[in-house]
């Protein structure tokens, strides 16, 4: 199965440009020099000489050797776990290998102010943190809410010499981030790039973050087929906008025995309404500029979504991933807050490894995904980030438990 | 193109005999926005037919919704206000048809985003609008050369599709979306949201001019985002067809409630002095 864009910047009915005129010669232009780019030598020669000397490319594959018992003896099922170490990459997520691409082509187009939207903080890190690496100005805009969950990622943007914008709009979290950097795009296109954070967003987002991201799937298809020699039985990633997982199952897309899961984050559960299962429980619309699932009410109001993971915390999805859903090429999981924190402390006492709470919804689908493999099937997890942002969250939900 | 009226349609849309009615009384068109249900349905009902009484040839109503990212700051409040109290596409829908009910003449435009549209269904919503009393509808976050569907559900119902225009827009792409537009050509004064300040207008004037030309001057073109006072409208209406106002005139509906008055008055007064500047 082919999951080219049938049309320039679709999959199928989905994605495309939806945005005001204004933006329409900027994404054009865009388009057309991610294109010429993308295929330039030169400009992948830089490209890859920075993801390995500056993001620490390729991240390892670790086999989880003690989570798979922990599955075994739960599960009553025996699989090989390997996880893609995302975690590692500098800044402690795999936003980093998005940004340092899009900061390149924002210097071929001569753009020299920089804007992002950011949920969790790590897209706004990672272009932070690029942008002091080549000198520009940079602006970041992100939810107060936001803001607020996520103190330390605002101050370590600051430290790294950017301007973050707290947004009180609306629900004030990442859909209303990225309503402002729209907002700042709109009227300042002609000197400004957006460096979007995940596979959403208008054409050629989504296909330029998930072209960038792919790196993740080819390293881990390299990786393990020398591990075991084979191809995994399945993959598993944590979705809300959708790049990391986006990013793994590029490596996989054409292998169709290779399973593709997607999680959602269920929130408080998803027979509530405080849940970001985009997927799951939404329908298709129109949000931030691409056609695409999204939460809303039967009057086109975009819903509130509700996350413990500020990173999920979003009411649309990427259009690929809509897609996917519908062919059935990838499957569409959810795991809830409480979930995500048990796998979050689970990883962290089996393997010594504390995952982001984003990544945390991967792990606590391992066992309803191991159910759906045979025994001695291998399956690759993607460690998105690492949950050092997340200590106060997960101290506040376990309190002293923590330390029982 | 001219969109092709229904059967027992008039020949001439409501919003082409808005344009002529001014041009033979020697004006400029005003073109005025309100977002639908703001403060509430039945003062937003009395504020659109006070508008056209005072003197707005074509109302452009407001969708609210919940994410209007080519809002400024004065149109999200509003939006804010609207949902608040049931504002949406459906009683955008509602409102237009009581509007209509009292006021057989003037123009509507429905003006909002995709998402309400797309969710309601596309061909429902357009038979929906006519079945209103609508004559146009402007998506703003619809480009209509990048997905067909929303044009040809419009042309369908014989409703006209108002594109924006903007200053970064390619003189291919002005051609593309003039030729399925109708109505009128809605130039956005700036790069920029709406309620911004108004730029130098001798960029604007040359765009203008630019746009007539290459759409062949078929249809109107109307020029809206930054103008706020009776000088700019008189101002833009130099080089324009039409000056659209909006943020402008919610504020003044958002001060009169906020001082616990009757909005009515105050924006009949902030239209008949836009009417006025425009000869």
């Amino acid at each position: 199965m082919s999951t080219v864009p049938h049309a320039p910047g679709r999959f199928g009915p989905y994605g495309g440009r939806y945005v005001s005129e204004t933006l329409m010669p900027a994404l054009e232009e865009l388009t057309a020099a991610w294109e010429h780019f993308s295929r330039d030598p030169t400009f992948r020669t830089e490209l890859d000489r920075l993801l390995r000397d500056y993001v620490g490319r390729p991240t390892p594959l670790t086999e989880a050797a003690r989570l798979a018992d922990h599955v075994a003896r739960v599960q009553g099922r025996r699989l090989r776990v390997f996880l893609k170490r995302e975690d590692l990459c500098h800044t402690g997520s795999h936003k980093l290998n998005n940004c340092v691409g899009q900061i390149l082509l924002a210097q071929r187009l001569g753009k020299k102010r920089i804007i992002a939207e950011t949920g969790a903080g790590q897209h706004g890190v990672a272009t932070a943190t690029v942008c002091a690496l080549f000198g520009l100005p940079c602006e970041i805009y992100m939810g107060a809410v936001d803001v607020e969950r996520q103190s330390l990622n605002v101050f370590r943007m600051q430290l790294l010499g950017a301007r973050v914008h707290s947004v009180k709009d609306g629900t004030a979290t990442l859909k209303d981030a990225m309503n402002e950097a729209m907002r700042d795009w709109v009227t300042n296109v002609s000197t400004t790039h957006y460096v979007l954070g995940t596979v959403a967003g208008p054409h050629p987002y989504p296909t330029m973050v998930g072209e960038l991201q792919s790196v993740i799937g080819s390293e881990a298809r390299a990786q393990i087929q020398s591990a075991t020699g084979r191809l995994p039985d399945a993959c598993l990633a944590c979705v809300g906008g959708g790049s990391n997982a986006m990013g793994l199952f590029r490596g996989f897309l054409n292998d169709s025995q290779v399973r593709l899961f997607g999680v959602e984050a269920a929130g408080e559960g998803l027979h509530t309404t405080h849940h970001a299962a985009t997927l799951g429980k939404g329908r298709p619309g129109v949000l931030h500029g691409t056609r695409s699932y999204v939460l809303c009410d039967d009057d086109g109001q975009i819903a509130e979504a509700h996350s413990v993971s500020a990173g999920l915390d979003y009411p649309g999805v990427g259009p690929e991933h809509s897609y996917l859903r519908d062919t059935g090429r990838a499957e569409y999981l959810a795991a809830t807050d409480q979930e995500a924190l048990d796998a979050c402390r689970l990883l962290a006492r089996c393997e010594g490894i504390i995952p982001a709470l984003e990544s945390a919804h991967a792990v606590a689908a391992l066992g309803r995904v191991a159910e759906r493999l045979p025994d001695g099937a291998s399956v690759i997890i993607n460690v998105s980030g690492r949950g050092d942002k997340d200590m106060g969250t997960i101290a506040k939900y376990f309190g002293a438990e923590v330390s029982s | 193109m001219t969109n092709a009226p229904a059967d027992g349609a008039p020949l001439t849309s409501r919003i082409a005999g808005a344009f002529a009615k001014a041009r033979s009384q020697g004006r400029k068109a005003l073109v005025l926005y309100l977002t639908g249900c703001d403060p509430d349905f039945d003062t937003s009902r009395r504020l659109l037919l006070a508008a056209a009484r005072a003197g707005a040839d074509v109302l452009e109503l407001g969708v609210p919704w919940s994410d209007p990212s080519a809002d400024g700051p004065a149109i999200q409040a509003a939006m804010r206000r609207a949902l608040a109290v049931g504002g949406g596409m459906g009683a955008a829908l509602d409102l237009c048809r009581a509007v209509r009910a009292d006021n057989p003449d003037v123009p509507v435009v429905f003006f909002g985003y995709a998402n309400p549209i797309f969710v309601r269904g596309t061909a429902k919503f357009a038979a929906q609008a006519k079945q209103a009393g609508a004559d146009g509808v402007l998506c703003v976050d619809w480009p209509p050369d990048e997905d067909p569907e929303l044009a040809q559900a419009l042309l369908q119902e014989g409703l006209d599709l108002v594109p924006l225009i903007a200053p970064t827009s390619t003189p291919e792409r002005v051609k593309a979306i003039a030729a399925v537009a109708g109505g009128f050509l809605y130039y956005v004064s700036l790069t920029g949201i709406t309620g911004s300040q108004l730029p130098n207008l001798d960029e604007a004037a040359a765009r203008v001019r630019q746009v007539r030309d290459l759409s062949s001057g078929r249809l109107p073109v109307a020029v809206g985002f930054g103008i706020a006072t009776p000088a700019d409208a008189r101002a833009v209406a130099g080089f324009a067809d039409g000056v659209v106002v909006g943020s402008a005139a919610v504020r003044v509906i958002e001060r009169a409630v906020g001082a616990g008055r009757d909005p009515v008055p105050a924006l009949e007064a902030f239209v008949d002095d836009l009417r006025r500047a425009l000869g």
